[in-house]
């Protein structure tokens, strides 16, 4: 399996990543590297194994359902770009 | 409609009673002011970790033992991969291949009285995800305003099967759903603030025919844009392809002043989440003993209730189901029959779903803030049963009840003199002296005109200033009159 052209400037679109031409065909050869240790992985017959979430086989952990935080709104905000009446303030976008 | 099949799938957001958010400590309380709620952990600040909600947790175990579900043994997180500005992680942790809850019924009731019919939902799964923030496109010179409170809020998405032909059965579906979980504490059901919205799945089909394509209608939070949205949807959909246009999949959005949908995005701009399970987060391992304890600390649920009110009292399946409604009613019918005593549990049951409930519809009061006590009320039906007063007295003791004149039913029949005459004898005088002041009406009976019989008993019933049993007086009456 390799990837095209096309498939990787969609994967950067979706990411939100400005590729230029050079990039992309870069970045191409980078992905197809990868895609050909995956296939190498997957010559490994795994039959019956039952696939991980994760690397370590571990459970998650949990916290109680209590507040613990405070409310430090001054401080996040101090560094924003741009706030106002509490809310951050970003480019205008509707869908 | 005949020569259609509507097939309605529902998807449910109910976000979750937990204290905290589902990944961070920050408080969940509705209405602070804006981004006083979002900690770093919620606002996606560098180098912070997700840590699990254990009350999240028990909520999903709670909803998928009520809906006779398997709670997974192991289920894991993904990551929802999307850009918008009120989701600061660009992606939204959710649940996506293993999901916390599969499968599970779901019992509705659809429609009223003759007409009602049972019919069961299956459900696919419910997932565990986080809310996002909320973005005000309003008032900020040409810039969207951002408030994260909600960013993190713990949801429960609960998917049905394409189970629902109608937008009747969709409504008694979400109604259902929203009393079960507002009944095992889980979610408090508020649906203008949001805690519980659904997105209906719909499509057409000529019966025999395979699934016509569906269209999606987001973020409904009422039951009556639930019904309109599915209605108008429905009929734009069969005009469509009864016009010989093909219908496209989309996602629309209900204008409820307008009462149409109309497309928000098409399949071709649908968005690809890319989910991925999150390395931020291990798998959610819940055990045989934790779903026990949570199954040993449950009420008892909806169906099971119903089935002992049937059994029990002697209900109707009807009446069972609307008594069974939300945990309120069904306390408070139990509460009215523990007082009246179980011979009474039929005229309670009506005394609550009946005239209690259009008292409280008149004066627009929920259950809770009911001014008559169900203690009270089983008082009063306890006086109906032993005959001390009759039904229509009943009423007046009721409202005398309502409006604070008495502490109890006994109380206010004994101060306003209104214990039933059961004393044949005063009876008899009373008629004796109907009788002979409505000569006229006697002589219309004796002469066949049956009306003239209730225009007497009317008058009987007067004179007693209804506190005589109206059966004693039909019988005494009808001896008389023979």
């Amino acid at each position: 399996m390799s990837l095209t052209l096309e498939q990787v400037r969609r994967v950067a679109h979706l990411a939100r990543l400005d590729i230029s031409e050079a990039e992309a065909q870069t970045t191409l050869g980078h992905l197809n590297g990868i895609f050909t240790l995956i296939e190498a992985m997957q010559a490994v017959d795994t039959k019956g194994i039952e696939p991980m979430a994760h690397a370590q086989d571990v459970a998650q952990r949990l916290r109680e359902d209590r507040v613990s935080e405070e409310n430090r709104r001054e401080a996040f905000q101090a560094v924003a770009p741009e706030t106002e009446a509490g809310l951050y303030l970003v480019p205008k976008v509707i869908e | 409609m005949n020569q259609w099949e509507v097939v309605i799938g529902i998807e449910t957001h109910a976000q979750l009673s937990t204290r905290s958010k589902i990944f961070s400590g920050a408080s969940t309380a509705f209405g602070a002011a804006p981004n006083t709620q979002a900690c770093a952990v919620d606002l996606a600040l560098p180098g912070v970790l997700p840590v699990l909600n254990r009350g999240a947790v028990e909520c999903a175990i709670k909803f998928g033992l009520a809906i006779g579900a398997e709670v997974a043994p192991k289920s894991v997180f993904a990551r929802k991969n999307y850009f918008y500005p009120d989701l600061p992680k660009g992606y939204q942790i959710s649940q996506f291949e293993l999901p916390v809850v599969v499968g599970g019924n779901l019992a509705i009731q659809v429609g009223q009285g003759d007409k009602a019919y049972e019919k069961s939902v299956r459900l696919t799964r419910a997932h565990l995800e986080e809310d996002a923030g909320k973005s005000l496109h309003e008032d900020f010179h040409g810039k969207s305003g951002i408030d994260l409170n909600r960013a993190g809020t713990p949801l429960l998405e609960i998917v049905t099967e394409p189970d629902m032909a109608s937008s009747a059965e969709a409504v008694a579906y979400a109604r259902a759903l929203h009393a079960l979980v507002r009944w095992i504490g889980i979610c408090d059901g508020n649906m203008q603030e949001g805690s519980f919205r659904c997105d209906a799945n719909v499509s057409v089909r000529r019966p025999g025919q395979p699934l016509g394509t569906r269209r999606e209608i987001k973020n409904l939070n009422s039951f009556r844009f639930l019904q309109q949205a599915i209605d108008y949807e429905i009929q734009w959909q069969i005009n469509e392809i009864e016009e010989g246009r093909k219908i496209q999949q989309a996602t629309v959005l209900f204008d409820p002043e307008t009462g149409e949908t109309r497309v928000m995005r098409t399949k071709e701009d649908a968005h690809d989440y890319r989910y991925f399970p999150d390395p931020d987060l291990l798998p959610l391992v819940i055990s045989r003993d934790w779903v026990e304890r949570t199954r040993a600390g449950m009420p008892e649920l909806p169906e099971a209730k119903k089935q002992r009110f049937i059994a029990d009292y002697g209900l109707s399946a009807y009446d069972a189901t609307t008594l069974t409604a939300s945990l309120e009613v069904a306390d408070f019918y139990e509460a009215t029959v523990a007082v009246a005593g179980k011979a009474a549990a039929k005229p309670c049951a009506n005394w609550v779903m009946v005239d209690l409930a259009a008292r409280l519809n008149k004066d627009e009061r929920e259950l809770a803030d009911s001014p008559v006590a169900a203690a009270q009320l089983g008082g009063l039906v306890a006086r109906i049963a032993d005959n001390t007063i009759s039904n229509n007295i009943a009423k007046k003791v009721f409202e005398a009840l309502w409006n604070g004149e008495g502490s109890s039913a006994d109380e206010i029949i004994e101060k306003q003199g209104l214990k039933q005459i059961t004393d044949s004898g005063a009876i008899e005088k009373l008629i004796d002296e109907v009788l002979a002041a409505n000569a006229a009406m006697v002589a219309e009976f004796k002469a066949g005109k049956e009306k003239a019989f209730n225009a007497l008993v009317g008058q009987a019933m007067k004179a007693t200033k209804g506190k005589a049993n109206p059966q004693q007086v039909n019988e005494l009456l009808k001896q008389k009159l023979s």
